[in-house]
Parts: structure tokens; sequence; C-alpha cells
């Protein structure tokens, strides 16, 4: 083999979106000899699309917020199957966090007296999302890449990672990857490993998810021997653009509703009245009138039940749409401009505004959205250390989306902003401990596995004819939008994780056409197995999980139960094989809560 | 609907030439997902870059028609019916394949910005008002597409210039961190001397082709020009520093930190 490209660090950071930047800042400020490994260039992942804001207490616009209420909202919005201790950690610290980003240069939207303004989400009681218009992503991550720059962090751009690379002893020894540009290989070793690289949506039809969303985290992370779990709660947002098809999708902020947009069937209906789970019955409000008077003042109604949890309104949003309801292109009408003047939605939502304008000639601040769910957000991931994103796997650390546990079973709007800084800095925190505690060098690569990750991935070019990447993609995502979508059941999960067979078949069977430099068809044929290992977790969670949850919704158990309600389901490969190896999956008790925090919940809303 | 016929530049450094590409148009469509049909069809080898497809990443800037744009924000029934439509990759910044550039250059750039000063964070955090941090958001509101690059002068046709001159994109991040109300690192002279701010002569290319309506040339590098002149004896700098009510240490008292 010849000498490939090699780099040795303490901790290397797979992904640079909110959570990588934010541990890889954290290890640097640590001294310790740090690299940030991505797909794209800096500054365009996934984090950079986050509109509405970042949920932290701060209380700067109801005094009354805390971290307490903070905690209830992120457990009750979940369905309780989050970890109590991420959930506790995120909604302490999570303040910090955002203060800390305007000593790096942030500017957020403000209040009459200074402080940093906070606006009404779904599913948290007060207002509490840290924003800029409706562009906070973008300030999040360029803040951070900002402050990641000036710091000097080395930085690989448009550099994929294809599998990670274990010691004998079973701990990180490093990672093998890519460059795009040129199509060569690399590889790293380094000490610690933190895995940042977001989520999976792009396995489904309609999602609000760019092309790297590919669950390549969760995958490698499985292949290394770390352990996934509540793989089946994947978040269907509620208000994605439906028409044109093309656009089919793309993501329409919660802030439309958190500034008083309101949902309306065909016949005019403000519908989601008729959808008021139990659960959420006696902080939600009855009337339409009621529920205008909030908006100026929380005291004076409860919530709209617009702004119930995004599970929740999504699954009423399909009910409406299946009852023969819905808009002309198959979704509903999300109306802001007969509630609010021009002058407020074009200043409150300025990329809205925008996008509509532009990509479906429609005005906002004169005729309603047509939105309906759309793929966005995994809760399920890489089981971690509540306190320093370990996994199973020694060196081994995980932050953000690629994480699982923090918002259980559905996640609250806004929490993922803020669960990418308070974790990536954890995770920062605890891979510089983990590789502060190994002094000396590096642990050798082992060369042979190195070599056979290389061929693997370059198996596509010996290949004269075979399957199309871009056919076999397209016939997954169509099949999990289908089977493994919004509604799901027990039939169509068996008949998903059969043809998801198939397409592993296929997969081996891939032939591209061109060079390695920057060859689109085949960066596709080495992301597809990591979708292919996701999208069988997540279908097999789902097959397990028999009841409805948060993101999990079965038409065959339309209920919770409290039985299930206990367990996290956890998915492994012990016998190892990469994407064709055999998936364990087993269900294991909650951790349980101490009763201090028990004690928060149930507590009556005030 | 008809067909609608794409002239796509494929090549690398070493050379290239257009390649025509003909399909069935569809309702809606913009120019990002023509390049993707052709991609799972005809060329999977087609070199594109993007990530968000709702124009807020800035990742698929390339030239259509012959003007910067990003791809996924050019409908195509917005395009003259009917005609070809030319793509090509910017022709500021050396070809990587095909529609990809190599815009290191601008992360080169970035790395010799000053950085960011604050004082100290109070108990509580920061106070600052809206109208005192609404000048530096209109700036932070870029999304590093880079195609105000592209189109400056300055660069696109002297590539010898790009040591000494920062570019567009940058002179919006210096006016920002020149008028962020915490900042307390001074700038001047390195925006004169290093970022070659002078070189700019305000023919506003860059502000036309911006895809989020930055002010770059009113807003940000006229300001800008006016701060770096000698503030002792230019009466615009005096005026301009009386409007933007802030005072700045003098560089010598500040704690510059060019790398």
């Amino acid at each position: 083999m010849a000498e490939l490209e090699h780099h040795e660090y303490d901790v290397i950071i797979i992904g640079a979106g909110g959570a990588g930047l934010r541990a890889a800042i954290e290890a640097k400020e640590r001294g310790l000899r740090v690299a940030l490994v991505c797909k794209s260039l800096l500054g365009k992942a996934h984090t950079v699309m986050a509109e509405g804001g970042v949920a932290a207490a701060m209380g700067n616009v109801y005094a009354e917020d805390n971290w307490k209420v903070h905690f209830r909202d992120t457990m009750r919005g979940g369905k309780m199957l989050n970890h109590y201790r991420m959930a506790e950690l995120h909604a302490k610290e999570s303040p910090d966090r955002v203060q800390e980003l305007e000593e790096w240069g942030a500017l957020f939207d403000r209040t009459k007296d200074g402080k940093i303004l906070q606006r009404d989400f779904g599913g948290h009681r007060y207002a509490r999302l840290a924003h800029v218009g409706d562009r906070t992503g973008l300030e999040l991550i360029r803040t951070l890449q900002q402050k990641a720059v000036s710091m000097d962090i080395d930085v690989f751009m448009e550099c994929k990672v294809v599998r990670l690379l274990t010691a004998d002893d079973g701990s990180i020894s490093g990672a093998v990857a890519y460059w795009r540009p040129t199509g060569e290989f690399v590889t790293f070793a380094a000490k610690s490993v933190v895995l940042a690289t977001g989520g999976v949506g792009k396995s489904w039809k309609f999602t609000s998810n760019s092309w790297e969303g590919t669950g390549d985290g969760h995958a490698i992370a499985m292949w290394a021997g770390a352990e996934l779990i509540d793989m089946e709660c994947v978040q269907f947002h509620p208000t994605g653009m439906v028409w044109p098809l093309s656009v089919r999708g793309i993501l329409v902020t919660e802030g439309v509703r958190g500034d008083g947009g309101v949902l309306r069937n065909s016949e005019g209906d403000r519908f989601m009245f008729k959808y008021i789970a139990d659960m959420f019955k006696d902080e939600t409000a009855s009337s339409e009138e009621e529920a205008d008077k909030w908006y100026d003042d929380h005291t004076a109604g409860r919530r709209p039940p617009e702004l119930l949890p995004r599970d929740e309104v999504a699954r009423s949003i399909n009910a409406e749409v299946k009852a023969g309801r819905g808009s002309p292109h198959g979704g509903v009408f999300l109306d802001i401009a007969s509630r609010r003047s021009a002058e407020v939605i074009r200043r409150r939502l300025p990329s809205m505004y925008h996008q509509f304008m532009e990509l479906a000639g429609v005005d906002i601040t004169r005729e309603a959205m047509e939105v309906g769910p759309t793929c966005h957000y995994i809760m399920g991931g890489v089981r971690v250390d509540p306190d320093t994103g370990a996994t199973s796997v020694p060196g081994l650390f995980a932050a953000g989306e690629v994480s699982g546990g923090m918002h259980g079973s559905n996640r609250l709007g806004g929490n993922s902003l803020s669960d990418l800084l308070v974790f990536g800095r954890r995770a920062g925190m605890g891979a510089s401990d983990y590789a502060q505690g190994r002094p000396g060098g590096v642990t050798a690569l082992d060369q042979t596995l190195v070599q056979q990750y290389v061929d693997e991935a370059l198996e596509p070019f010996t290949r004269e004819t075979g399957e199309n990447p871009y056919d076999i993609q397209h016939d997954l995502q169509e099949m999990m939008q289908k089977n493994v979508g919004i509604i799901r059941t027990e039939s169509e999960l068996d008949e998903a994780l059969e043809i998801l067979e198939t397409f592993k078949e296929r997969t081996r069977n891939i032939a591209v056409k061109g060079g390695r430099a920057y060859n689109p068809g085949w960066n596709l044929a080495t992301d597809l197995p990591a979708m292919l290992t996701v999208s069988t977790c997540v279908a097999k969670g789902a097959r397990d999980r028999r009841e409805s949850r948060g993101g999990q919704t079965r038409e065959d158990f339309p209920m919770p139960d409290p039985e299930m309600g206990k367990v996290n389901f956890v998915q492994s490969q012990p016998s190892g094989g990469g994407f064709t190896g055999e998936i364990k999956i087993a269900p294991e008790p909650l951790p349980q809560m101490p009763d201090d925090l028990r004690a928060l919940l149930e507590e009556a809303p005030k | 609907m008809s067909d609608v016929i794409m002239n796509i530049w494929r090549g690398d450094q070493n050379g290239g030439d257009f390649e025509q590409y003909s399909l069935p148009a569809q309702e809606g469509e913009v120019v990002l997902d023509v390049i993707h049909r052709i991609q799972a069809t005809e060329a999977p080898d087609l070199a594109c870059r993007w990530n968000c497809k709702a124009g807020k990443c800035g990742s698929c800037s390339a030239e259509v028609n012959g003007k910067p744009r990003l791809m996924c924000m050019t409908r195509m029934d917005q395009l003259p019916e009917g005609e070809p439509v030319t793509v090509t990759p910017m022709r500021a910044f050396p070809v990587i394949r095909d529609l990809v550039s190599d815009v290191s250059y601008n992360f080169e750039k970035a790395r010799e910005v000053p950085a960011f000063l604050p004082p100290p964070r109070p108990e509580g955090g920061y106070r600052m008002m809206q109208e005192d941090v609404e000048r530096g958001q209109e700036f932070r509101k870029c999304i590093e597409c880079y195609m105000c690059q592209d189109v400056c002068h300055v660069i696109r046709d002297h590539e010898e210039n790009k040591t000494a001159y920062a570019g567009p994109r940058f002179f919006i991040r210096y006016a920002e961190l020149e008028m962020h109300p915490l900042d307390t690192n001074d700038r001047r002279e390195y925006v004169r001397q290093e970022a070659g701010l002078g070189m700019c002569n305000i023919t506003k290319c860059c502000t036309e082709v911006c895809p989020e309506h930055i002010k770059i040339t009113d807003n940000a590098i006229i300001p800008l020009k006016e701060r770096v002149v000698d503030a002792d004896f230019d009466p615009v700098a005096w005026l301009g520093r009386k409007i933007l009510r802030r005072t700045k240490r003098t560089p010598a008292e500040a704690n510059v930190q060019p790398k």
C-alpha cells in the first residue's frame, strides 16, 4: 500500500456544526492538540439552518422562568423517555452557554432594557428562545466558527470519515477518511474522538435535512462497538414547505407560530383545538379568544394549541389531511398574514418571507403558507454518559444530534441549539480529560484494517457495471417515507426490514463512473452504508416499541404503554460486520430519576 | 412543459469545456434541482457543492448565465424561456472540478482578522441596546457565499492582488467588529495596511450580487473608509464618529492582535 497522508492529535472532532465546534473550542482551551474534520466547508453544517432560537431559561422576558421549569417542559415534551440527568444539565447550563456566545461576538436581538430577547416556542412555558430574527443557527455557527478560527484550531474541510479504528483493547485509536476534492485517503491517530456528526434525515423523501444528514456518526459508532438508543424516535417537524414539489420539506420555523401564526384547514377552522391531549389540557387554551390573549400576556390566558410540542402538532396536521381537509397541495394553511402587520412579519421572520417569496411566489404578509410535516431530527442516537459524553467505547465521545437520551421521544424546538452548546462543551471536556489521562504518544493504527476500509470505499470503482447509487438512495427515501414515516404499523415495518436487506445487497454491487476527485456519485456510494445501518435501526426500534410516544407513532398501538415508557431500546452490533453485520436490539430500564427531580415534574403548572 | 437545455462547464484545473444536457422541465424547479436530476441520471460524477438548498448556507454559488447566483434560489422559470441555461463555477477562484471552486482564499483571509475583544462579562450578562446591535446584525446576515468576492474587480481580474486584499466579505466583517458595541480591538490601521481597503473603488458590484441584500458598499465599506482616514483632520470621519456615537481607543492603546 502506498503511504497514506497521516496526522496525529490528542483529540479529533468529527463534524463542525454547533456541537463539534463547541467541543473543539473546549479541548483547545484546555491546551490539547485538536483537529476538526468535517464533510463540508466550515460554517455550512446543518446548524446554519436552525431558525427560531436557542432555549435557555434566562428569565429575561418572564422572570418566573428558571431551570426547573425548563427541565419540566423538556421531560414532558420528551414524554418522559429523556435521560433525566441530561435534561437537568441542559436546563441548568444553557443560560451560561448562551451568554458565553456574546463574549465571542454574537449579537442577539434585545429586550428594551438591553438584555437578550426571548421568544415563545412550542412546549416551552415561558418565552425562552434567544434569537436573531429567524436566523439564529447562522449566528450560532458563525460565532463558534470565528472563535475556533481565532484559536487557530486545525480544520480538515470536505473530508469524510468512513470508519473509526480501535486498538486491541477496544479503545479508540483513530479514523480513516478521504478528502472530497481529491479522493485521496487520510488517516488520523488520536487519543480520543468526539462524534458530532448530526442527524439521519436524508433517508426520507421529505426532509429538512441537507445531503450531509446520512447518519455517518451513528453508523461508525455502532460499527466500532458503541450502543445506540431509541432510534425509533424520529421527529417530523409539523411545518415544512409542501409546494412546489422541488422544495417540499424545507423548514418553516416554529417561530411563525410563536409570533402569532395559526394553523387552519381547508374549511378555515383553527383545528388544533380538537387535538389537545389530556396531558396538556390543563395548560392549553380551550378557545380562540383565550389563546389570543396569551400572546401579549402569558398570565391572561393559557397557551394556544398551535404551540403544543411538535409531535402533537405534526400528528394533528396529518390527521386533517387524511380526513380530506387539507390544502390544495396536501398540507394545511399556516396563517400569519391575517394576524400580524406586514412590518412585524418582515422584521421577525425575514428569511421565511424571502424563502416563500423566492421559492414559491407566495407573499406571507398577504397570504397563508401551505405546510406539512417533514422529517427533521432524530432524538435517538449514541448512548452517552450525560456528564462527559463518553460512549461505551473507551475514548469515543458524542454530542449533539448524534447522541441520544437528552430529548427522550420528542425534542422541543430550541432545545437542539442549547443541546449543542451544553453537551458540545461537556464532550470536549470529557475527551480532553480522557486524552490527558493517557500520557505518551498515540496508539499505532492497525494498517491491515486501514487497508481494508480503503479498499471497501474504493470498491465501486472496480466494477464496469452495477447499481447507480442515486437509484438506491431514491428507493430508500421512497421506502422510508412510506413504511417508516410519521405513522407506522408492524406489517409495514417488517416489510421495511426485508427491503432494507435488498438495498444492502444492491449497495454491495454499486458501480461508479469518473475519477475520485469531487465525485458526488462515489461520495454517495460511501454514504449509503451508514444510511442503511441507521434506517435499519430506526425500523427495528419502531417495530419493537409497540406503543405511541413522541416521535414514534404506531397505528396498531395508538396509545402510550406505561411499561414501554420505562425502557430504552438499545441496539448494538456484538459481532461486528459493518453495514451488513447483524444488529441486536434489547430493552433496558431507564436510569432512575432522583426524588427531588421527580418532584419538579409533579408540581402543578403555575 | 418543454425541455430545459443546460450548458454546464465540466473540467478541472487542466481545462475543460461545456457539456449540454437536455431534460424535461418540472414546475417550480430551481437551477440546483436540475443539476441534481442530471447527477441522478446522466452524470453521477458532475461536481457541485451544496448543503441547505434554502438560501441559508451559501454553498451552491456558481455563475448562471454569467452572473453569480445561489443555484438553490434561482428559479428556472425566471430565466429566459426557451434559451439554454449556462452554468459555470465562480471565476475569481481556482476550479477544483466542474462547478466546484477552491475558495480557500476566503478561509485564509478569515484567519487574518484580529480577534473580537470584549471586556469581561459582567454578572447577568452584557447589556446592549437593539439600535446598537442592528448595524452589526446586518453584516452578520452574511452566509459566506463569496459571490461578492467573486464579482469584485480588484481580485476577479487581478490574481496578484489577492495577497494584499481581503475583499468585500471581510470588509463587512471588519465593519461589524468596528461597530460592535463591546469590541475594544482597534483594527483601523490593519484594515488600511494589511486588508487593502484602499484598493476598493466603490463600484458596488458586491452589493448588487449579495443574496442577503446587505448594503456592503454603503453601510460597511464607505463608513470603514471614513474611519480609517486620519481621525484628527478629516471632517467626514469626525461626522461619521458622531453619527455612530462611539469613541474608539487609539491604536496605541488598543490591544491589537493581528496574526
